[in-house]
């Protein structure tokens, strides 16, 4: 079986943010349901948590390639 | 290469897409600058300029579609992304803002536009620049405002901690802040752009080496591929506008960190 030890490694890596990305929209979800008036202003701050954590799954998939 | 490939529709193995597939040859033969990705970007300039201008013309109290698809698009970074970040001082800030997003979103847009489908903002040049554009102006910013030492001193030593973490912390803030926001915002922006375009790339190519070369009865397998294709290329457009949405809500909120007064 061919491949390289980056890819298992960028495997792991997405391990944390995946986790990240689900704790965000967890709280998320839960704010809308207490409060559904809340939905636009969390909404900005969900979208931006969201694009911070995927960031390191996406810089680990891009190093995967380039290293 | 995948084009010899199809010619020679011979048993070969299914070449998998990779960082190579991101070089692209001069256009017109001559030097090495007038590529594929700086087509896309000339021509994605152009036709932002063109649509704002055509936007902005014989402007009228009760808009028309045009100017109001212009509006649309300028009151959108003013209001939800720089009114809600930086406030009142930020209306300086929102022509670039918004230049930015624009840009941002056409070049990334085409990657699934039919005949350019390459998202020039996967090339690690271009959004290089727009970082270090958004990283230069909320450094002048905050310089401008505070002096260059209370900037500094604004930054890595925030009011109201106990003494000895400042020994820690402030090397810390200085790297989070001037070092790393840069390359985060780069890396981001092309990543995203270079793994969407990669994983449509995998499953247009999967499916058409199962269609052309593997044939046989395999053949109808490539209904999957190809059916994937669609989904992430709808799922690839979402991706593509909130990177733009992103990287610009980032630099606002670099700006209003910047601007801010401490408490």
């Amino acid at each position: 079986m061919d491949g390289n030890l980056n890819m298992v490694g960028y495997g792991l890596a997405a391990i944390g943010p995946g986790v990240g990305i689900g704790l965000i929209f967890a709280a998320y979800i839960n704010g809308v349901a207490r409060q559904p008036e809340a939905r636009g202003v969390l909404q900005g701050i969900a979208i931006l948590g969201f694009a911070l954590a995927e960031a390191l799954a996406i810089i680990g998939i891009g190093l995967a390639f380039v290293l | 290469m995948h084009l010899v490939s199809v010619a020679q529709a011979a048993e070969e193995e299914f070449q998998a897409p990779g960082p190579g597939d991101f070089e692209f040859p001069p256009l017109f033969g001559e030097g090495t600058f007038f590529t594929k990705p700086m087509l896309i970007t000339v021509l994605g300039a152009l036709a932002i300029a063109v649509l704002f201008y055509l936007a902005s013309r014989r402007a009228t109290l009760v808009p028309a579609k045009a100017q109001f698809a212009g509006e649309s698009v300028y009151g959108f970074v003013r209001n939800s992304i720089v009114g809600d970040t930086i406030g009142r001082d930020g209306r300086k800030f929102v022509p670039y803002l918004t230049t930015l997003f624009c840009f941002i979103a056409v070049l990334n847009v085409a990657g699934i536009l039919p005949i350019l489908q390459l998202p020039a903002t996967s090339k690690i040049g271009i959004p290089l620049v727009l970082a270090l554009t958004s990283w230069a102006i909320f450094n002048y910013v905050g310089i401008r405002k505070h002096g260059f030492v209370g900037y500094f001193k604004a930054m890595m030593f925030p009011p109201g901690l106990p003494k000895p973490i400042y020994v820690l912390l402030a090397p810390l803030e200085f790297l989070s802040t001037v070092i790393i926001r840069p390359i985060t915002l780069t890396l981001r922006l092309t990543l995203n752009m270079f793994a969407g375009h990669l994983v449509l790339l995998l499953t247009v190519l999967g499916g058409e080496y199962l269609l052309v070369e593997k044939g046989g009865g395999l053949a109808f397998l490539s209904v999957v591929p190809f059916f994937f294709s669609i989904v992430l290329t709808f799922f690839e457009a979402f991706v593509q506008v909130l990177q733009a949405y992103v990287f610009v809500l980032l630099s606002a909120l670099y700006i209003a960190g910047a601007l801010a007064d401490e408490h």
